[in-house]
């Protein structure tokens, strides 16, 4: 009867350790399979009407970076990657912007008020962005020399995690499958600040829409 | 200036309440009334050193003294006065000064009543100590929360010249200003009751006043709670611009949980004051209350859970997670220490009777809080045991919940219906006759109507059943006392009311709820939304409304920019209202925050929200939102408030007077009993 009892108050024990084991999780990380697999490839036209591949990008660190005109999170991103194209160009970075759910006029005008002179393709109809299991925009993939996608930013990017990520990207030979020490896919998967995501589908709309074109 | 006096307020103030505490638990346990008073008078003086901690950040706040953190971080001299005096509980540390200052304060009610209650002379009776001292250790614990890990009084250097200003969201409504403190009113008062458990508990004994005690001291947190969650779904229609006001997002569900076990509660006291049953299960709901608004504030304040009211990552999740085990693993052990003290006096004497009806009550309340919890807990679970991510939504919630919610509202009317002890099935029949014919011709009329929705068909028939029996209830004893006494009917239903505030206000309580759950019903059921991306002059049409886009414009404020469509809404050719939904863009916001402009009206609200414009303003997308009876959910909320209100009130003379008529088929012998619920 004695033991019993207090078998009660022990089995708070078990609550309080998950708890404890719920504390060191992160709510807003977003698993994908994507790290560590080849970035989908994708022929699409740029604004200046040429054609891009993908694949001709092949060997050199690429960062794809997913836009829209409409997206007001990505004005906010922009400064961030003029800066990043500019200080790694010389060491081999490429920048591709992916502009999503936008107009070739729009996308043009934007580009053209706000600076940015890495090549930007229009998404028409959006394949490329289903094939990249896009979230929302901006968001942003790191590949690497081997063409494998090695670490993806949800939200704007900052400078922090431009030079977290890319003097690896660009340190790590040809052909090698990804940077050691930074391969772990899951765990070096994180969202960016999520308050300036646009999701494509917003689970719980917290603001009256956002401002879209159409 | 303003950062050294508060800081240094808040750090007395934990030292005073740590004093408190043991003065308060020695009192207990040499009842010696001296200690016992020492302990009175730090409670007291824990508020009064909090309340000027409070009023320090607010002074910093209004004054944009940016040298104090907390001020750096949400004040800003565009924002307007209104919304800097509420962006104290705009973020994290300033939420728990304010939890700390409404925790003060029923402290120091606590204490001032207790004095009374140990008057000199009279031996000290140690429970009220012991919960005094509890209510202090609760105390002890917000009090270190912001004077170390969520210090809101940090000096700031260098001094910014000006801040960001609050969450935008929160600037965006003046319900900002009523939402939290009404809903941490309650949620924070859940600890007199917790800390009156204890000290049960702890004194090993319940004394025969305390069931009266404690269930008046969880019915008023209870009624601000309530009105809390109530004004907190109307920001979110007023404010987030979906048309919803319930998403079940954790933070929601926190302040609901505890909701449901407190109500539970106030249920099962009534069981143990008349008879003297069910004590443990008593004791166990008020502690899970205060469990509950725990675990919730820890669920959503230290990013365990995704959730759109979460603050940022915070440290502060350690120590609550300490905190929470700390009063688990205590209140566990108290039970299980004085389980014998709590055995039951009376016993059930009929499956029929009112007893058995509050049983019902109870489990269906408790099984509501467990699906909620599980619903809510569901996505850490998920990843402990599969690693997999994993959103709990809307669909499990509505499905789990809405069978459960139309028991309640079944039993809102039964219950009240049924006596104590047993009761007798002429009884019933006679009561329940035209309740149920009513209803029923009610149904028939709204399926010929057209209602198809069989939840909304049936939320109707069971609402008007249930109000018919409150109906009756009322009318009884009203037609009886006019009868014999000749007053008026207005004059006997009020003498009649008045003369068992408990009873009367319990069942307005209901009716309230009655109302709140047909406006739920009908608003998820028959909602109407139609989105369109009109040209100046268009016209389009939702239902029997059309709507015309007459201009779009931009504004400029000193806070924020914004873009208004003024709209002409109009039935049949004649206008009904002029909305000008807008969005608005805030410095510390990435994306636009829309307020929609609703037309509401008892019968049907009209929504409508701007998503985009083309900036010439010749065009504007816009949602357009039809729910009906949705404004039955506020005033269902407001009527649960006078209820509760009703049923505090102090009687005139103090003692609680007896019917003057006793009940069909009420035992005549127990009066003075029958007069309390």
């Amino acid at each position: 009867m004695k033991w019993q009892r207090w078998a009660i108050p022990a089995s708070g024990l078990p609550v309080v350790a998950f708890l404890a084991w719920g504390l060191t999780r992160d709510p807003h990380t977003i698993p994908s399979p994507l790290p560590g697999k080849p970035a989908p490839g994708f022929a699409l036209q740029t604004l200046a009407g040429d054609s891009l591949r993908l694949s001709d990008l092949k060997g050199q660190v690429v960062l794809v970076n997913f836009w829209a005109s409409w997206c007001l999170a990505c004005r906010a991103e922009h400064p961030v990657l003029i800066e990043a194209a500019k200080r790694y160009r010389d060491q081999g970075l490429r920048v591709v912007g992916v502009a999503y759910q936008d107009s070739r006029d729009d996308a043009r005008a934007w580009i053209a008020e706000r600076g940015g002179d890495w090549p930007i393709v229009l998404d028409v109809g959006s394949h490329t962005a289903i094939n990249y299991g896009l979230f929302g925009v901006p968001e942003t993939f790191f590949i690497g020399r081997d063409g494998r996608i090695l670490y993806k930013q949800i939200g704007p990017l900052d400078k922090e995690v431009i030079d977290r990520w890319v003097p690896k990207l660009l340190a790590a030979a040809p052909g090698t499958a990804g940077v050691s020490g930074t391969g772990a896919p899951a765990d070096t998967f994180a969202e960016g600040r999520s308050a300036g995501h646009v999701r494509v589908s917003p689970e719980f709309p917290t603001t009256g829409g956002t401002v879209r074109p159409k | 200036m303003n950062g050294v006096v508060g800081h240094a307020a808040t750090l007395s103030a934990l030292l005073l309440a740590a004093f408190g505490a043991v003065a308060a638990y020695l009192g207990g346990l040499r009842r010696d009334a001296r200690y016992v008073t020492a302990a009175q008078r730090a409670g007291v003086g824990v508020f009064a050193l909090v309340a000027l901690a409070f009023a320090t950040m607010e002074r910093a706040l209004i004054t944009h003294d940016f040298s104090v953190s907390y001020v750096a971080q949400v004040g800003s001299r565009a924002t307007p006065l209104f919304y800097t005096v509420i962006s104290l509980w705009s973020a994290l540390e300033g939420s728990i000064l304010l939890w700390a200052l409404i925790l003060s304060v029923y402290t120091a009610l606590l204490a001032l009543w207790s004095r009374r209650h140990n008057a000199p002379g009279a031996g000290v009776d140690p429970y009220l100590p012991y919960a005094l001292g509890t209510l202090l250790c609760v105390n002890i614990f917000f009090l270190l929360l912001i004077s170390w890990p969520a210090n809101p009084f940090r000096p700031m250097s260098p001094i910014p010249p000006d801040g960001p200003g609050p969450n935008a969201l929160l600037q965006n409504s003046p319900f900002m200003g009523v939402h939290p403190p009404l809903l941490y009113t309650g949620y924070v008062g859940m600890s007199v009751p917790f800390a009156l458990a204890t000290g049960a508990l702890l004194a090993g004994r319940l004394n025969p006043d305390w069931p009266k005690l404690i269930r008046r001291w969880t019915l008023v947190p209870w009624t601000f709670l309530s009105l809390g969650i109530v004004a907190g779904a109307w920001w979110s229609y007023e404010v987030l611009g979906w048309g919803g006001y319930w998403a079940w997002d954790p933070v929601e569900n926190a302040s609901f949980m505890p909701w449901l076990t407190a109500t539970a509660f106030l249920h099962s006291v009534m069981v143990q004051e008349r008879r003297g049953m069910l004590k443990t299960w008593t004791i166990t709901l008020i502690v899970s209350t205060f469990l509950l608004t725990v675990l919730g504030t820890f669920l959503t304040r230290s990013g365990v859970l995704a959730s759109v009211h979460a603050f940022t990552q915070s440290p502060i999740g350690p120590f609550f997670l300490t905190f929470l085990g700390l009063v688990l693993l205590g209140s566990l052990t108290l039970l299980a220490w004085r389980s014998d003290a709590l055995s039951s006096e009376g016993r059930f004497d009929a499956a029929l009777s009112r007893e058995s009806a509050f049983m019902v009550n109870n489990l269906l309340f408790a099984a509501f809080a467990f699906v909620v919890l599980l619903g809510t807990m569901f996505p850490l679970i998920a990843e402990a045991a599969r690693g997999v991510k994993v959103s709990v939504g809307g669909p499990y919630f509505n499905q789990m919940s809405v069978p459960v919610a139309l028991m309640l509202v079944f039993l809102a009317g039964v219950g009240p219906a049924l006596p104590w002890r047993k009761g007798s099935l002429e009884l019933i029949r006679g009561k329940f006759r035209w309740p149920t014919i009513v209803a029923l011709a009610v149904g028939a009329a709204l399926a010929a109507a057209g209602v198809r929705a069989p939840l909304a068909w049936l939320t109707f028939v069971l609402a008007v059943f249930s109000a018919g029996l409150l109906v009756i209830e009322f009318a009884g004893p009203t037609s009886a006392r006019h009868r014999t006494t000749g007053e008026s009917w207005v004059v006997a239903l009020w003498r009649v009311c008045a003369s068992n505030r408990r009873r009367y206000g319990g069942y307005v309580v209901h009716a309230g709820i009655l109302v709140l759950a047909v406006g739920v019903a009908s608003s998820a059921t028959f909602r109407r939304e139609r989105e369109w991306t009109l040209t100046r002059g268009a016209v389009e049409q939702l239902g029997r409304y059309q709507v015309r886009l007459d201009s779009v414009w931009a504004v400029h404020e000193p806070n924020r920019d914004g873009v208004i469509a003024a709209t002409t809404v109009s039935v049949g050719g004649r206008v009904l209202a002029r909305l000008n939904p807008r969005l608005n863009y805030y410095k510390s916001a990435m994306e636009p925050i829309g307020t929609p402009a609703v037309r509401e009206s008892l019968r049907e609200d009209v929504y409508l929200v701007l998503l985009a414009y083309t900036a010439d303003g010749t065009h504007a997308t816009i949602k357009a939102i039809a729910s009906p009876l949705v404004a039955w959910i506020w005033l269902g909320g407001g009527i649960v408030g006078l209820g509760a209100l009703f049923a505090l009130w102090p009687s005139a003379g103090g003692a609680p007077r007896r019917d003057p008529m006793p009940e069909l088929g009420r035992p005549r012998s127990r009066p003075v009993s029958e007069a309390r619920v």
